[in-house]
């Protein structure tokens, strides 16, 4: 067991998550995948980028733990996808899409940090890429709220929040202590 | 870093970083080129038209083709076929197109500066797909993309650009983005081809083409303009061909693994001999398929809303 480091947070920040709640929801979305698929038959993870790609691969290892099958894994970059596109002066940094496997008949589970509106976007780009048997959803975290009718397959936690609070996730991969905050308003 | 820039005018304008991000932005595009359903929705709703005052195949279907897997709609426009010919001027031709909400305009016109005159003039962003003897930015950046492709780092790679630089904006062009980017550029021409005082852009230039080709790293061939023939810039093309033609036996002289490049249409057995055009060292191919990705993502880092 890491000693957890203690990082300073602002004021107007509350943890919601530690890092052993984050690991311990991990596993337990793990389980939940490979009980309603019945095994990994057909089974692949596509992360969201770039928080929602760290925990596919998480989430990958940990099927491979219990399983002892690597079930494919694929990064899906939903820029060119977003509602917003035509609203932003400058356009955002594009990084790569890498699903380096047929989609078609698969059963793909989509992995990203929340529920939103990057989940439509994401649908959309994986459909262009072939026709999955079926998509579900695993995120780490539920903010409720929802702006579109979407609901996740998965949840880690489920944080009903209000609109001006900002919910975020700090992992690893990112050089962060993995955790999830809330933040009163202000800058996310 | 994101990109500021409302057009695409020419290499020059643009810093070292900004080039790396056109490029690291077509890497994205080059993935979607490669899918079965070739199209992203990044520009629905926006109007691209081409504006091609001069012929061209080439560029103007790459643009086509790289606006409309961005799902922009795309209006072609040529001076044979348009009010040019009723004696309209370029600017109140632009203001017509621009006056049906194109959101941008891609410019192919003889007169070098006649892309920065239209970015003056207009409200759309205007992207130069080749004025005069000035620049043609997307072919340098497709050029710079399929060597980093093939070569991974462009720091000390040397490379040789052969032909009629003087009348070539792909040369000039080239010049700055390789220069920009820390490879060696040697240019090589007849003198009656070299511009005076082209060291001052950083480059060598050589009148041997045996001598320059030594020890490069990618050769970049320009087309021989035929149209030029009879301007006593080269006695005859089978000279030409004779003293500036890149054959397999010149390919020789260059480092083992050397690239051969060319802006296209090929004149085959003028500047380039037919089985080096078809070897293995030619990019020729890849250079046309690249040249979709690195457009896409210059239309789609150009197309963010306008005031």
């Amino acid at each position: 067991m890491p000693e957890i480091r203690m990082t300073t947070r602002a004021a107007n920040e509350k943890l919601i998550m530690d890092a052993s709640e984050v690991t311990r929801a991990l596993t337990r979305i793990a389980h939940e995948i490979l009980e309603r698929n019945k095994g990994t038959h057909d089974l692949a993870l596509v992360g969201i980028r770039t928080g929602g790609v760290h925990l596919a691969h998480r989430l990958v290892k940990r099927i491979q733990d219990i399983e002892r099958v690597k079930v494919p894994i694929g990064e899906l970059d939903i820029t060119l996808y977003r509602d917003d596109l035509a609203l932003r002066k400058e356009q955002p940094i594009l990084k790569t899409t890498k699903v380096p496997f047929n989609i078609a008949d698969m059963k793909v589970v989509l992995v990203d940090e929340f529920t939103g509106r990057t989940i439509r976007a994401a649908m959309d780009g994986l459909m262009d890429l072939g026709r999955p048997a079926e998509i579900q959803l695993a995120v780490l975290v539920d903010r409720g709220h929802r702006q579109l009718p979407i609901k996740a397959t998965y949840i880690g936690k489920n944080i009903p929040t209000a609109g001006e609070e900002i919910v975020r996730v700090f992992l690893e991969e990112d050089g962060e202590e993995d955790r999830v905050v809330i933040r009163q308003g202000g800058t996310p | 870093m994101s990109f500021k820039h409302k057009h695409l005018l020419g290499i020059a304008p643009l810093s070292t970083e900004e080039i790396m991000l056109i490029l690291e932005t077509a890497d994205s595009f080059k993935e979607v080129s490669g899918r079965e359903i070739k199209k992203v929705p990044a520009l629905r709703g926006k109007t691209v038209v081409n504006l091609f005052f001069e012929p061209s195949t080439r560029t103007r279907t790459s643009f086509e083709l790289a606006a409309k897997r961005l799902s922009a709609d795309v209006i072609n426009f040529s001076p044979s076929n348009s009010s040019v010919v009723k004696g309209e001027t370029l600017l109140d031709t632009a203001r017509n197109i621009e006056a049906m909400q194109a959101d941008i305009i891609v410019l192919r016109h003889p007169a070098a500066g006649a892309a920065e005159t239209l970015a003056r003039g207009v409200k759309s962003s205007v992207i130069n797909a080749g004025d005069g003897w000035h620049e043609h930015p997307t072919q340098a950046l497709l050029d710079l993309y399929t060597l980093r492709e093939k070569k991974r780092d462009f720091k000390g790679l040397r490379v040789a650009i052969v032909g009629d630089v003087a009348h070539s904006r792909v040369a000039r062009s080239n010049i700055h983005a390789l220069t920009k980017v820390g490879a060696e550029v040697r240019v090589i021409g007849p003198r009656t081809m070299m511009p005076c005082g082209i060291e001052r852009l950083g480059v060598r230039p050589y009148d041997n083409l045996d001598e320059g080709l030594r020890g490069v790293d990618v050769i970049m061939m320009l087309r021989l303009q035929l149209e030029r023939q009879g301007r006593a810039l080269f006695p005859t093309i089978r000279e030409y061909s004779r003293l500036y033609g890149l054959t397999a036996e010149r390919l020789k002289l260059a480092e083992p693994g050397a690239l051969v490049m060319h802006p296209g249409p090929i004149n085959r057995g003028v500047e380039i001999a037919p089985d080096v055009a078809d070897s293995f060292a030619s990019v020729i191919l890849d250079q046309v398929t690249n040249g979709i990705a690195v457009r896409m993502g210059i239309l789609y880092l150009l197309s963010g809303a306008n005031e």
